[in-house]
């Protein structure tokens, strides 16, 4: 006798199968689309209104707003990516692989935000759209591993095995997240160091640390909600055999009448 | 508040292109992005209810 389908796995653990995830998911997504909503009004609020005229960089160091938390994004998207995927490929767990495959386009796209507006504040700043610099560079590599991270998976029909190959992929690639974080320090770079740390007070007027944190809630909680979006459309896709799909979705009632 | 007018606004300091691209480009991307998962979800509930339509069919024509 098996006990592990005998009995519904009870507690937190009852959240890792996607039958039980998927509506949690449902109830969870308005209050993450809430949070994203308030944290980015008041963020916007102090980037424009509030946090004063940087002395050396004039307005265009309002860009940092949307850049450092995109930057942070990416690579913090990267990690919870990779350690899900690590979780599915030591485990076997099925949700596990569904969360990695949510968060890797959303990462890619602060990747992307996180290269172009540092590009826009480059040309005015640097006088270069692009350097091939420590920290461009990782951070470009950053974008490629997400893309094929996406593309291996969207190569492999069998979603268990492009579950398996895309965390090896997913797992070799970070070490390239603290490549990026500390690039630079370890070689000289044109791109300014952090002016905010875990162990020393920021080395910015306090309402533009503020705005930056509150631009970085508003981009987290943004994540987590179209994560969650998107892994509950790969869970229909993913699981249509089952039969709680099946009955889940003659209960919707989008448009059943074509 | 640092503004004199919202032209003043506007102009960001001479920066205008580069920050109003910037925060756009965010803007357009965080909009387009749901949008395009929102149409998945809706195209995968499509397929399943077609395919279980055919399926009722397939069970009466029998």
């Amino acid at each position: 006798m098996n006990l592990l389908t005998e009995k519904p796995a009870k507690g937190f653990y009852r959240f890792s199968s996607p039958q039980t995830f998927y509506p949690l998911a449902e109830k969870m997504l308005p209050w993450f689309w809430v949070a994203a909503a308030l944290f980015g009004i008041a963020g916007l609020w102090i980037s424009f209104f509030v946090a004063p005229t940087d002395a050396t960089q004039g307005e265009a160091y309002r860009l940092i707003f949307v850049h450092v938390p995109a930057s942070w994004m990416s690579m913090f998207i990267y990690l919870v990516m990779a350690a899900w995927a690590g979780i599915g490929l030591a485990l076997g767990t099925r949700l596990s692989g569904m969360m990695a495959q949510a968060l890797a386009p959303t990462g890619a796209l602060m990747a992307a935000l996180s290269l172009a507006t540092g590009s826009l504040w480059g040309r005015p700043m640097w006088g270069t759209w692009w350097i091939w610099d420590a920290r461009l560079t990782s951070e470009l590599i950053l974008f490629f591993l997400y893309i094929g991270f996406i593309a291996l998976q969207a190569a492999i029909d069998d979603p268990r095995r492009a579950d398996k190959a895309g965390a090896v992929l997913a797992l070799v690639g970070v070490v390239n997240v603290p490549i990026i974080y500390f690039s630079v320090i370890w070689w000289n770079s044109l791109h300014q160091g952090s002016s905010v740390s875990l162990t020393k007070s920021p080395s910015m007027a306090q309402t533009m640390f503020a705005g930056m944190i509150l631009m970085a809630l508003c981009f987290w909680m943004y994540s987590i909600a179209v994560a969650l979006m998107r892994v509950r459309a790969i869970i229909i896709e993913r699981e249509r055999n089952a039969e709680w799909v099946r009955t889940e979705i003659s209960m919707e009632k989008t448009n059943a009448v074509e | 508040m640092q503004w004199n007018s919202a032209t003043e606004f506007f102009a960001m300091g001479g920066y205008a292109l580069y920050v109003w691209g910037g925060f756009g480009a965010c803007a357009l991307l965080m909009a387009v992005e749901p949008w395009l998962v929102k149409r998945r979800m809706r195209e995968a509930i499509l397929n399943l209810q077609r395919l279980g339509r055919a399926e009722n069919l397939d069970n009466k024509n029998r």
